[in-house]
């Protein structure tokens, strides 16, 4: 009980600050660029702080250490990758995309294609992205809540949705840069103490935990344990033969009492109760490995498992930068040069955060081994302080993690909610401050929706799919855009069609197949390597085909992006559709003027 | 952009992003603040730039070639790196049995050493990119 006070006082601190931080941030935010990319003004250590509060989400928070526990070696290829997508924003789009001065993603497919079509295809893709993206936050949310204070699970993302909501009602993109950037360090405080500390616990123990690592055998239960299966079915593998006590459905068939389970999968209904003795084997969620050795080798499950890590590192490689709520960051730097140095900033941000939820995972193979059963592994850093610190100290090592946690959400989702209501506001309404309000709200609404409906599944996972999804959408429309003068907005239309859509069509393909059983391949769950490939594809063949398409102007937009800055060819497009009156009456004063002269 | 569309309201934000030369190139007045002979030739040469004259273009081709080779250069050096490593764990399992103090080799390969290459990495390009920049700079103030 003491450790739930604790734990509510330290979120209820992280939501005042965050409050705080969004009013002091939105006093001064009363126009729309304020509200769309805070008036191009951030310096660029601050962005960077900023970018990285933002892209810390549950999936690195807890996603990271929860996979490390349950696959090992193997799964630090997320943070590897979620690192090394900055690589290439930084190489192939950070200053060009801020050169080019538009204000959201499909603004600048517009702006370099020429065409509305594109820019509609666009809009879709950003809301599929942020909203995919955003699901798994609010559920993790939920986790949280009811792993810490036992809440039910949909009050914990319904307090992050209306604290996020109120918070970009307030002041928009000038609101959250301040609580972003805050919550950065707040984070790294928040994994970076924990783990030290735990680190210390660990070593001083006599045991160090309860079985070493280093046996290679399968994992064991350092006591006795009563599991239950939540509300989803759970496959399960048995390497080593074991006896257990259970009350409810196994295999479809209701079983009570003692049972014995020889070498197989089994599988595991929702509100099944299960005793194990101490020491026997835990029986591991089907697809991780079961044994040690297996776990602390790398590439242990085979070929596909191979494949799989191909694709991982392509989705996130070439993902990142087609995370609309990540470039509308960018667009926040004064100058393309401000905007290299802030994903820079970044890289260096991020491989320092991401070394300490590796330590966690090892951690809690040690001392929890009962996630490995139910598969809840997102829990792992929130319940480790507890266990291996079952006083006042883990008491309060437990409520920073789960203050981390909890900003994590806060910041991601805050990000995700400005850069699809900037979308949906400034594309389908007329892009006052008071259409980006009502966005806010309707995005707010969709996702929480969204994040009820569907099934949970890790956040490392799902916020994967979304990473594919805008490595086979954007990457190409971007790197080729930027790059190449033959892109069409035909072939842009059609590389956004075909990407997505394969992407979109695996996500409902492994939706279904989570709810029957999980047969589907895992190609279907990480589609990058085939989606990526063939989205540039069509993008360069159609746009080839339809060559008389292309922008007669491109040579001077391409100027624009690639110019250094101390030549002032930076022209931002704000002014354009949002502009006052007045300066939109001067701008078509000189059109008019231009056109009388050229007659 | 083809003249007879420039009617819609979308094509009109596109001109004014684009500024008045991207509709015809036409000449233009230009008040210089310092009328010393470098700084002419300077804003010479901006105009040309931005009037897309045969000078102007092969100086941006040129630019953007610099910048794209060093960015895939890098990034293929980089993926390549990142690609060789699981098949290489695939092809050659005793990796995994070999430890420095107590941890196993594919621990600190994947979990300690890419952060400080990708930053390096990343370092790098800022310093090629800039360096271009600046390279280009000087040749259009000359």
């Amino acid at each position: 009980m003491n450790a739930t006070i604790w734990s509510l006082s330290a979120i209820l601190a992280v939501a005042a600050v965050t409050f705080l931080l969004g009013y002091v941030g939105s006093r001064k935010a009363n126009t729309t660029p304020d509200f769309l990319v805070a008036r191009r003004a951030i310096p660029a250590t601050r962005n960077a702080a900023a970018i990285s509060g933002e892209y810390l989400s549950a999936a690195s928070f807890l996603g990271v250490a929860g996979l490390v526990l349950k696959d090992g070696v193997d799964a630090l290829w997320y943070p590897i990758g979620f690192t090394a997508g900055y690589l290439a924003l930084l190489l192939f789009v950070a200053a060009p995309l801020r050169r080019s001065g538009a204000y959201t993603l499909p603004d600048f497919a517009e702006a370099r294609l020429g065409s509305v079509n594109v820019r509609h295809f666009s809009t879709f893709f950003v809301v599929c992205i942020g909203v995919l993206y955003l699901v798994p936050q609010l559920q993790s949310a939920g986790l949280t809540l009811t792993t810490i204070t036992g809440l039910p699970a949909w009050f914990g993302g319904l307090i992050v949705t209306v604290i996020v909501v109120i918070n970009v009602l307030g002041g928009g993109m000038r609101a959250i840069t301040l609580v972003q950037a805050f919550q950065y360090w707040g984070k790294l405080f928040a994994i970076a103490a924990p783990t030290f500390v735990l680190f210390v616990v660990f070593l001083a123990s006599p045991d160090r935990g309860t079985q070493s690592v280093s046996d290679d055998g399968v994992v064991r239960f350092p006591q006795t344990e009563k599991i239950t299966v939540a509300e989803q079915v759970v496959k399960v593998r048995v390497d080593e033969p074991l006896t257990l006590k259970v009350h409810g459905k196994i295999d479809g068939r209701d079983a009570d009492g003692a049972v014995f389970w020889g070498r197989g999968v089994y599988e595991l209904s929702p509100g099944t109760t299960m005793e194990f003795t101490a020491g026997s084997p835990v029986p591991v969620v089907e697809g991780s490995p079961t044994t040690n050795h297996d776990w602390s080798r790398p590439q242990t499950g085979g070929i596909s498992e191979l494949l799989r890590t191909y694709s991982l590192i392509f989705a996130t490689f070439l993902g990142t930068m087609g995370l609309p709520h990540v470039l509308v960051r960018f667009y926040t730097n004064p100058d393309g040069k401000a905007a290299r140095r802030t994903a820079l900033h970044v890289l260096y941000l991020l491989g320092l955060f991401y070394i300490f939820p590796t330590v966690l995972g090892v951690l809690s193979r040690l001392y929890l081994p009962q996630l490995l059963v139910n598969g809840k592994t997102d829990a792992a850093v929130l319940m480790l302080p507890e266990t291996m610190l079952p006083n006042l100290g883990g008491q309060i090592v437990g409520a920073i993690v789960a203050a981390g946690a909890f900003a994590a959400f806060l910041s991601t989702s805050s990000g995700l909610v400005v850069s699809v209501a900037g979308v949906v506001s400034t594309d389908i309404m007329p892009g006052k401050v008071r259409d980006f309000r009502w966005a806010t709200v309707f995005t707010g609404l969709v996702a929480i929706g969204l994040a009820l409906l569907l099934p949970r599944s890790d956040a490392s996972l799902t916020v994967a799919m979304s990473f594919a999804l805008a490595a086979s959408t954007f990457c190409p429309l971007l790197v080729l855009g930027i790059w190449w003068r033959g892109l069409t907005w035909v072939g842009a239309v059609c590389g956004l069609v075909v990407g997505g859509g394969m992407v979109i069509t695996a996500q409902a393909v492994s939706v279904v197949s989570s709810y029957t059983g999980r047969w589907a391949p895992a190609f279907i769950t990480q589609p990058a390597l085939i989606t990526v490939p063939l989205a540039f594809m069509t993008m360069i063949v159609v746009s080839k085909a339809t060559r008389r398409r292309a922008p007669a102007d491109v040579n001077q937009i391409l100027l624009r992006l690639h110019a250094p800055d101390p030549l002032g060819f930076i022209r931002d497009r704000d002014i354009a559709r949002f502009g006052t009156a007045e300066e939109k009456a001067r701008m078509a004063e000189d059109k008019r003027r231009g056109a009388g002269r050229t007659r | 952009m083809s003249r007879h569309d420039a009617g819609k309201p979308e094509q009109a934000a596109r001109e004014a992003w684009l500024g008045e030369q991207a509709r015809k190139p036409r000449r233009r007045r230009v008040v210089l603040a310092d009328s010393t002979k470098q700084r002419g030739k300077a804003l010479r040469t901006i105009i040309e730039l931005e009037e897309q004259t045969s000078v102007g273009e092969k100086l941006v081709r040129d630019l953007i070639k610099q910048q794209l080779k060093s960015a895939f250069g890098l990034a293929f050096a980089v993926l390549i790196g990142m690609c060789l490593l699981p098949i290489t764990f695939y092809l050659f399992p005793q990796i995994g049995d070999l430890k420095i103090l107590g941890i196993g080799i594919p621990w600190l390969v994947l979990g300690l050493a890419p952060f400080p290459i990708l930053y390096g990495v990343g370092w790098m390009f800022r310093r090629q990119a800039e360096r271009h920049e600046r390279d280009f700079v000087n040749m259009v103030d000359r």
